[in-house]
């Protein structure tokens, strides 16, 4: 017997259910939501959404809030030039500066002429190495939640490969505020739809709190983290 | 100075720790399940530790703190408390139907999903798949799966070396040590004790490094980057599995996790086959639960979320085992398998007056505290861990005092107190016929006794000779055996100068002491049998 029906039938066994062994893998996917009925009934009285409205100046205080408090810098821009003045200043000691396919042109206009600008893509990725040598990446995001303070990239093209917002020491992410929701569920319903997207949930720049549980900002990934809030499109 | 790197030396059969090592005394353990003395024995050699002590008080209490505070500020965290245990229990019901539609949902993205009966048979699929890859090293997110079966020396022995990257199991890595906590592997080191391992292992720090966590964390990350940017291979534990769509989960803070699961050319992923949930939009409950419980924080740093193979973005081969381990045993047991819920927050441990104490080695398992405690012997069942006769882990259901903390702060409502009790009355029944125990002894002759109130008074006329054994500090703290059981681990206060029913006759009948004090006050039952239930209108 393989391990696989080995330990299916250890599982059903221990169930009770011992009928049916079941498809033996293979088949298409049923992503989204093709398996929303439990057999269980859950009990969800949990709110599905927050009291503040998705883009709401509220949302975004308590978003700003939020950053603030994990030690993310944050800016706010009024108009798209704007953004690419704020790109610009705080890239302006950046010589390299690592840019996704999809990234709105307009938001580095402001970049210093000398600054090398590292095209990545899927179809032309740079190396880990290559991106090792370059200060810092600018990138679009795909939502934020307020309550948590979290920033979410899903790997399309204004975001870019994982790697490119990784490696690179400084964060610059442009959130429009239409993007902002206000709880955790909102959030993931608006991911739900593909799940099959590769998605890095970003709150702060990283950490650790294994000394001493004493929290210390900036360990592997990106040491800082620029976050700029941009109005709707 | 050597440079350590990072290969463990082979353990011997799970000997207690070596008292002379370099960073103290560490565990090298056999079995990560179970490994050095009973619960009891170890638990007393701990305590006798105080810098241990003082490195726990101080990250427990602060730990507790920051949960305490950002779970406050969740108006609807029972809600999701409700949520997340009713989901657990609807995977359990539903095991294996959702571990199919997992595998076929990994497998339509590209990945590929091996099974795994035990730890020997997960270790083997792990090396091979390195090997095959050409791999001598790899590097690993922070696991407790991969903890749970040793994959590491597992590794050695093929001559793979695997580093670990989480800062909390480098520096256990780097002592050779055990971690003794879920979330903080080392929470029983402090930030001395850190500087002295990096001077001595990690080979290449500034030889002027200091004690303060920042420059510690910033030799770390010197020293891995390499590693992180050269590695061809990573081996992940999950947090969360979804069936209806395949995606898998890691939660973290350092960017460690990012590194692994995204730079290598291959990924492994070993997950507990019990770490199903089964929608993506159940994650809405569990990321909201975890990091509060966990870290105290309203968000971790990073959660990576990864279905199957994305052409161009990360590792493009993908492999899932799928472990079992013990867990279908546990999974038999209609009252043990909530232990199976556990989402390996670490918040009952921090909560735990006995693993404040007694810290995570005691527990003899990469499991320890209250959530280990349940866990533990259960996984072992098959092989004695649960009420097995000389098994130290059959001691674990006793490793507590029942005080409820653990149910309280349980993010999926595990209630852990009645399991502990459950586990503790199986062993008692295994126990039953066959000759009377000293306990079995005891307890039949204080029935006798207390079911009389004669005998009952003469029992406590005896008691009161306790006095003489107590002396002036009014505590009695050795016992000939049987007594000494008690003794042995907690003191026993002196027996009251006067008995209860002496201080009744006193202050009742003093001002005319009758020849019969049972007559009088007449409302006093005749056998005396319920000394406090009429006092009302007495002296008090």
């Amino acid at each position: 017997m393989s391990a696989r029906d080995d330990v299916l039938t250890r599982v059903r066994t221990a169930l009770g259910t011992t009928t049916g062994t079941g498809p033996t893998g293979g088949g298409g996917p049923t992503t989204g939501g093709g398996h929303a009925a439990s057999a269980t009934d859950v009990p969800r009285a949990y709110r599905s959404r927050g009291e503040l409205a998705p883009g709401s100046d509220a949302a975004v205080e308590v978003l700003v809030d939020r950053l603030v408090d994990y030690r993310a810098h944050v800016h706010r821009a009024t108009t798209t030039v704007d953004v690419a003045t704020i790109v610009g200043d705080l890239l302006a000691d950046a010589r390299a500066v690592v840019v996704p396919s999809g990234l709105d042109d307009t938001w580095l206009g402001a970049l210093p002429t000398a600054t090398t600008r590292v095209a990545d893509s899927r179809e032309d990725p740079r190396t880990a190495d290559e991106l090792d040598a370059v200060d810092a990446v600018v990138t679009a995001a795909c939502v934020a939640i307020a309550d948590t303070g979290t920033i979410v990239l899903d790997g399309e093209p204004d975001q870019g490969r994982r790697a490119i917002t990784l490696v690179p020491d400084l964060h610059v992410c442009v959130v429009r505020t239409d993007q902002v929701v206000h709880s955790v569920p909102e959030g993931v319903r608006l991911l739900a739809p593909h799940p099959e997207r590769p998605q890095t949930w970003i709150s702060g720049p990283s950490a650790t709190s294994d000394i001493e549980l004493q929290r210390v900002e900036g360990v592997h990934g990106p040491r800082t983290l620029h976050v700029i809030l941009a109005p709707p499109r | 100075m050597s440079t350590f790197l990072g290969i463990p030396r082979s353990r011997g059969r799970g000997h207690a720790p070596v008292a002379d090592e370099p960073f103290g005394a560490v565990p090298h353990p056999d079995e990560p399940l179970r490994w050095g003395e009973d619960f009891p024995a170890a638990a007393r050699q701990a305590l006798q530790n105080t810098q241990l002590r003082r490195n726990l008080a101080h990250a427990t209490s602060t730990i507790r703190a920051k949960r305490a505070a950002v779970v406050g500020e969740v108006p609807d965290w029972e809600a999701l408390r409700d949520a997340g245990s009713a989901i657990k229990t609807d995977v359990m019901a539903r095991l294996p139907e959702l571990l199919e539609e997992l595998e076929r949902n990994v497998t339509a993205r590209g990945g590929v999903v091996h099974w795994a009966r035990d730890a020997d048979e997960a270790n083997r699929i792990v090396a091979d798949l390195v090997k095959a890859r050409g791999a001598d090293e790899v590097v690993k997110v922070k696991s407790m799966a991969t903890q749970e079966i040793g994959l590491n020396e597992a590794l050695a022995a093929e001559g793979i070396a695997a580093h670990e990257t989480d800062l909390a199991e480098l520096i256990v890595q780097l002592a050779d040590d055990m971690p003794s906590h879920i979330l903080v592997p080392a929470i029983h080191r402090n930030r001395a004790e850190i500087r002295e391992i990096f001077l001595e292992r990690m080979g290449d720090v500034p030889p002027d490094l200091s004690d303060v966590p920042r420059e510690l964390a910033m030799a770390a990350r010197a020293h891995l980057r390499r590693k992180f940017l050269s590695a061809k291979v990573a081996i992940s534990g999950a947090n969360f599995g979804v069936a209806d769509t395949g995606t898998l989960t890691v939660v973290e803070s350092e960017g460690n996790g990012r590194m692994c699961l995204t730079l290598p050319e291959t990924l492994i992923t070993v997950m507990g086959i019990e770490k199903i949930v089964p929608t993506y939009t159940d994650l809405e409950v569990f990321l909201q639960l975890l990091p509060r419980s966990s870290t105290g924080e309203r968000m971790n740093p990073y959660t990576s979320l990864w279905t199957g193979v994305t052409p161009g973005d990360g590792p493009q081969e993908f492999h899932l085992v799928l472990l079992d381990n013990g867990r279908t045993d546990v999974l038999a047991d209609e009252v043990g398998r909530a232990a199976l819920h556990c989402i390996r927050c670490s918040a009952c441990l921090n909560v735990c007056p006995v693993y404040e104490r007694v810290g995570g080695h005691a527990y003899g398992s990469v499991y320890p505290g209250p959530i280990g405690a349940i866990l533990t012997p259960q996984l072992t069942k098959g092989s004695g861990g649960l009420g097995g006769h000389g098994d130290p882990n059959a001691s674990l259901p006793y490793a507590s005092t029942l005080c409820g903390a653990c149910y309280e702060v349980c993010p999926v409502k595990i209630d852990i107190p009645s399991i502990l009790v459950e586990l503790r009355a199986r062993e008692v029944d295994a126990d039953r016929g066959g000759l009377p125990t000293g306990w079995g002894a005891a307890m039949k002759a204080a029935s006798f006794v207390m079911s009389d109130a004669r005998r009952f008074e003469l029992a406590e006329k005896a008691a009161g000779l306790g006095r003489m054994v107590a002396g002036p500090k009014g505590r009695i703290s050795t016992l000939p055996p049987p007594a000494s059981a008690w003794t042995r681990s907690r003191d026993l206060p002196a027996p009251a100068e006067q008995t209860f029913r002496d201080w009744w006759r006193t202050e009742h009948v003093a001002p005319d002491p009758p020849a019969d004090p049972r007559a009088v006050p007449p409302s006093v039952p005749p056998s005396g049998g319920d000394p406090g239930s009429d006092a009302e209108g007495g002296a008090r």
